[in-house]
C-alpha cells in the first residue's frame, strides 16, 4: 500500500473504521500517490484525497461501468493482460456502452468530468489500489457491486501485482478467520467444498464422525427459518443479533419464539437477555490462548495476559464439553493442539506451526509448508505464462439497480449508517471506556434539509421508516448531501437505530441493505432545541 | 566520485569497518556493527528531529560533532562514538535536561545520567519548568514539566504517523511548550486521542491514566508487572498490542515500534478501549438456565 501510485478508496472510511490501516496510506500519499474517494459522504478518509465524488447511495455500479467505458473508449484499458488472463471482454464492453458519463451523472450525481478524472488516474496509473469496505457489500446488490469493481481491475491489470490489487476491508479483528475455519454454510476449513466427497472423507476420517454433505444457512437464512418454523434452536457465540440485524424488531421477535437460545458470551447483551441458556465466556484476546486471521490473511497469535473471572470458560472449552456430554470424545483440546489438527486439514494452513507464527509477524495464507514463506498478496498467477494452470478471470455484468426501498413522499430522505472512530458495532466493548470524542449519537443532516424542515443544532426529532421510529438529536452539517442523512448503531441502549433499517439482502451474500433506507424526519415540538 | 553514485559506502566506526547502502545513518551503521550509541529524541518509527544532541559523535575532518540520527555516512569517513570530547557533550546535555526537568519517571535518561557522570546539583538555582498536570479525561495526563520538547509527540501526532496535526511547539526560548492550538483543552482540540504521542515520549510527561492514578496512589508496583503480546479486538487490521498488566489489571496499551503493520502506532479503541475487560465492567460469571 506504502508503494503504489494510485489509491481508489470507495464506500470506505478507513480512517475512522480502519486508521491503521489508514496510517499506511497516509503513508502512501505522503510518497506521492494519489487517492480519490467515492462515498455519499465527504469522510474523514475522503478529506485526504485528490478528488472526492459523492455519488448517491446505491448509485456504485452506474459509477464503476462508467468509469469502465472512459477507460475503454479512451484506449486505457490493457490489451495484452485482458488477452493473457481474462475472459468476456468483448461483451463486457458492449454492455457497459450504455453507460454514458452524462447517463451515470445523472444516476450518480457526480459530475461527468469527475468520472472521466478517475477513469484517466486509475487507468494511467503504473500501480493502483481499490480499497472497499460496507459501502460496498451491505446493499442488496452488494456482490454484483465488488463484481463491477473486479472488472475495473481486470481492465487494467491492476491485480496480482505489487503495488496493485484489490483490498477488503474486513471490519472484526477474525472475520476473516471465522471463514477460514469453515463458520460458512457451504465450506469447511481452509475453503474447502462441503459437497466434495473426498474432501469431506478426509474431515470425518479425522473427526470420527460422518458429516452432512448439505450445505447450511448463513444468518440472514436463518432467520428465514426461524419465521417459517423450520428453525427451532439456535446457540450464538459472541455475536448481538438482537441489536445488530436490520430491522432488528423482527429478528428480536423471531429469536424469543425459538424453543431454545444458547447464547455463550461475555456479557448479558440483549441477545444473551431472550436466552434460555446463557454460558459466560473469557476474553478471547486477553484471556485466552488462540489465534486470529486479519484483513491480509494474516494468522497471528493472542495471548492470555490476564486471569479470567472465576465461572468464565474459553470458548473452545465451553464446546468440548458440551461435545463430551454428547458423547464424543475430541482428540484436540489445547488451543495449539485445536490449531495443529486444522493445519492437518487446511492445506492454506499446513506451514503455519505455533513456533513460526511466535517468531514472526505471523504468516499469511496460503502458506502450504513449514519452508512456504507465506502469502503477502494473491492473484499472482493472472501474470504468469501458463496462469498457473488456472482458467482466467471473466469480466462479470453487472446493470445498475438503485437501492431495493426507494424514497417516497412519506418517506423522502436516504438514511446511511457507519462506524464512528472510537465506538465499535453495538457497543458491547467500546461503552465500556470514557471516550473524550465519543460520537455518532445524533442524526448527522444537511442543512438544506435542516432548514426546510425547521430543525435547530442538537433539535429532537424523531425519525421514522416503514419499519419503526427512533427519536434523536440531529447534527447540522454544511457539506452533507440534501436528502442524505448518517448515523452509527453503536448505541442501541440509548438509540435503537436499526428499528429503521433494512433488511432486504443479497441472495449471492446474505448480506443486508443496511447502507440505505429511506426515512421521514419529523419535528416534535416547537420548543427549545438542547445545546 | 560523488556519493550519490556509489552502491555502498564504507565507514569506520570505533576502528571497525562497515559497508552500508547509501542513506544510511551513522546511528544505523553502528548498530550494524554492534556499537550503540545513546538517543533521545530519536525514535525508529518517527524521523530524526535533530533536536537533543544526545547522540552526536565524532567525525574526523568535521569541525563539530556530528548528530549520529540523522547525519548519512560518506564513503570513507572516520567516526568514533566515545571519546572525552563526546562525553562532555553528552553529559552537559543530561545535566540541562536534569536541572530544568523532573527526569525521575525516565529509567533510560536516569541510566545515561549515572553513565556519563552527570551531576546537575553544580548549577545554584536553576530554572524549572513548572506547569500544572493538566488533566482533562479519563484516558491519559499531560507533565510538561517532564518534557523535553524532543517533538517525538509532535511527529507522531503529524505526518509521520497520525496525521491529526492536534500538537505543535509553541513559545519561545524557555517557554516553548509542547500545545494544542491556543491550548485549548485536548477534548476540544482536533486531538483523536490515539495515544500516539504517549506511546512515544521518552520522559513519562505524556502518562496514561491509570499508570498516572497507580503512582499517585503509590501503588506503582514494578515488581508485579508483566507485558503480554496478543492482538486487537476490534477492527479487522490486526494490530498487535502489548498489554501492560499489574496484578491481573491492564494498565496501558503499546505496540511494538519495529512491528510492520502497526509501526507501534494505535487508534484509540487499541490504545484505550480494554476497559471492558476488567472491573468495574460487570462480566458474565455464572451461567444461567432460565426455567
Amino acid at each position: 500500500m506504502q508503494e503504489t501510485d494510485f489509491v481508489l478508496l470507495w464506500g470506505s472510511n478507513a480512517r475512522e473504521a480502519h486508521p491503521i490501516y489508514f496510517h499506511h496510506v497516509l503513508k502512501g500519499l505522503k510518497g506521492g500517490a494519489k487517492m480519490h474517494a467515492v462515498d455519499p459522504r465527504r469522510t474523514a478518509s475522503a478529506k485526504f484525497a485528490d478528488a472526492w465524488l459523492g455519488l448517491n447511495v446505491g448509485t456504485d455500479i452506474a459509477l464503476a461501468n462508467a468509469v469502465a467505458r472512459e477507460i475503454i473508449v479512451s484506449e486505457l484499458h490493457d490489451k495484452a493482460f485482458i488477452e493473457h488472463a481474462t475472459t468476456g471482454f468483448e461483451e463486457f464492453a458492449a454492455h457497459v456502452q450504455t453507460y454514458t458519463l452524462e447517463y451515470a451523472s445523472s444516476v450518480t450525481g457526480v459530475p461527468a468530468e469527475a468520472i472521466q478524472a478517475l477513469a484517466h488516474s486509475y487507468a494511467n496509473a503504473p500501480t493502483a489500489q481499490i480499497l472497499w469496505t460496507l459501502g460496498i457489500t451491505e446493499h442488496h446488490n452488494g456482490v454484483d457491486n465488488v463484481l463491477s469493481l473486479c472488472n475495473l481491475a481486470l481492465l487494467t491489470g491492476h491485480v496480482g501485482r505489487w503495488g496493485s490489487g484489490l483490498v477488503p476491508l474486513r471490519g472484526q479483528n477474525n472475520v476473516q478467520g471465522g471463514g477460514d475455519m469453515g463458520a460458512l454454510p457451504n465450506k469447511l476449513p481452509g475453503f474447502q467444498d462441503i459437497t466434495d466427497d473426498t474432501v469431506r472423507r478426509r474431515f470425518s476420517e479425522t473427526y470420527g464422525v460422518a458429516l452432512n454433505p448439505q450445505p447450511g444457512l448463513h444468518l440472514t437464512l436463518m432467520f428465514e427459518a426461524m419465521a417459517s418454523g423450520s428453525l427451532k434452536g439456535l446457540y450464538v457465540i459472541g455475536e448481538n443479533p438482537a441489536d445488530s440485524e436490520a430491522d432488528v424488531s423482527h429478528s428480536r421477535k423471531l429469536l424469543a419464539e425459538l424453543d431454545l437460545l444458547i447464547v455463550q458470551d461475555i456479557f448479558l447483551t440483549r441477545t444473551a437477555e431472550l436466552a434460555d441458556i446463557v454460558l459466560p465466556a473469557t476474553v478471547a484476546w486477553a484471556e485466552s490462548e488462540g489465534t486470529v486471521t486479519s484483513s491480509e490473511r494474516r494468522v497471528q497469535r493472542v495471548r492470555a495476559a490476564v486471569d479470567a473471572p472465576v465461572g468464565t470458560r474459553d470458548d473452545h472449552t465451553i464446546i468440548g464439553q458440551i461435545a463430551e456430554l454428547l458423547g464424543a470424545k475430541w482428540a484436540a483440546d489445547t488451543p495449539e493442539a485445536l490449531w495443529n489438527e486444522l493445519r492437518s486439514l487446511s492445506p492454506m494452513h499446513s506451514g503455519m506451526s505455533y513456533e513460526r507464527l511466535e517468531e514472526s509477524e505471523g504468516l499469511q495464507w496460503p502458506c502450504t509448508d513449514l519452508d512456504h514463506p507465506g502469502t503477502p498478496f494473491l492473484h499472482g498467477w493472472l501474470w504468469e505464462d501458463d496462469l498457473g494452470g488456472r482458467d482466467r478471470a471473466p469480466f462479470s455484468i453487472t446493470e445498475h439497480e438503485g437501492p431495493k426501498e426507494q424514497l417516497t413522499d412519506e418517506f423522502p430522505i436516504r438514511l446511511t449508517t457507519g462506524r464512528a472512530l472510537d465506538s465499535y458495532n453495538t457497543g458491547v466493548q467500546s461503552r465500556g471506556y470514557q471516550s473524550p470524542i465519543r460520537s455518532g449519537l445524533e442524526l448527522e443532516i444537511s442543512h438544506l434539509d435542516a432548514e426546510a424542515l425547521n430543525l435547530a443544532q442538537g433539535e429532537l426529532v424523531r425519525v421514522s421508516s416503514p419499519r419503526g421510529s427512533v427519536e434523536m438529536e440531529v447534527d447540522i452539517k454544511s457539506h452533507q448531501a440534501e436528502g442524505l442523512a448518517f448515523t452509527t448503531f453503536h448505541f442501541p441502549e440509548l438509540i435503537d437505530l436499526n428499528l429503521l433499517t433494512n433488511d432486504d439482502w443479497d441472495p449471492k451474500s446474505g448480506t443486508a441493505e443496511f447502507k440505505a433506507a429511506a426515512i421521514r424526519i419529523d419535528k416534535l415540538t416547537s420548543g427549545t432545541p438542547r445545546v | 566520485m560523488s556519493d550519490s553514485l556509489l552502491t555502498e559506502v564504507t565507514v569506520s566506526i570505533n576502528g571497525a569497518t562497515v559497508s552500508v547502502a547509501p542513506g544510511t545513518t551513522i546511528l544505523e551503521a553502528a548498530a550494524i556493527a554492534g556499537v550503540e550509541i545513546p538517543t533521545l529524541c530519536w525514535a525508529s518509527n518517527l524521523t530524526p528531529a535533530n533536536a537533543c544532541r544526545l547522540c552526536v559523535v565524532e567525525m574526523e575532518e568535521s569541525r563539530t560533532l556530528v548528530p549520529a540520527c540523522s547525519r548519512a555516512c560518506e564513503q570513507g569517513a572516520v567516526i568514533h562514538t566515545e571519546s572525552e570530547r563526546i562525553a562532555v557533550n553528552r553529559k552537559m546535555v543530561l545535566e540541562f535536561l536534569d536541572t530544568t526537568n523532573d527526569l525521575t519517571q525516565s529509567p533510560e535518561l536516569q541510566e545515561l545520567i549515572t553513565r556519563y557522570e552527570a551531576d546537575s546539583s553544580r548549577y545554584t538555582e536553576p530554572s524549572k519548568m513548572q506547569d500544572d498536570i493538566k488533566i482533562e479525561d479519563d484516558l491519559f495526563v499531560r507533565a510538561y514539566d517532564r518534557c523535553v520538547l524532543c517533538y517525538k509527540c509532535v511527529d507522531a501526532c503529524g505526518d509521520d504517523a497520525q496525521f491529526t496535526f492536534a500538537i505543535s511547539m509553541a513559545g519561545r526560548g524557555f517557554d516553548t511548550r509542547v500545545s494544542t492550538e491556543f491550548e485549548t483543552p485536548l477534548p476540544e482540540s482536533a486531538c483523536v486521542y490515539c495515544g500516539n504521542c504517549v506511546g512515544v515520549c521518552p520522559t513519562n510527561a505524556l502518562q496514561f491514566k491509570k499508570e498516572f492514578d497507580l503512582r499517585e496512589a503509590g501503588q506503582w508496583q514494578p515488581e508485579h508487572q508483566t507485558t503480554t503480546e496478543t492482538i486487537c479486538s476490534y477492527c479487522g487490521v490486526g494490530c498487535t498490542l502489548e498489554l501492560h498488566t499489574q496484578d491481573n489489571e491492564i494498565y496501558k496499551v503499546t505496540s511494538p515500534a519495529d512491528h510492520s503493520v502497526t509501526a507501534g502506532h494505535l487508534c484509540i479503541k487499541g490504545r484505550f478501549g480494554w476497559q471492558y475487560v476488567q472491573p468495574p465492567t460487570r462480566r458474565l460469571s455464572t451461567p444461567n438456565i432460565s426455567s
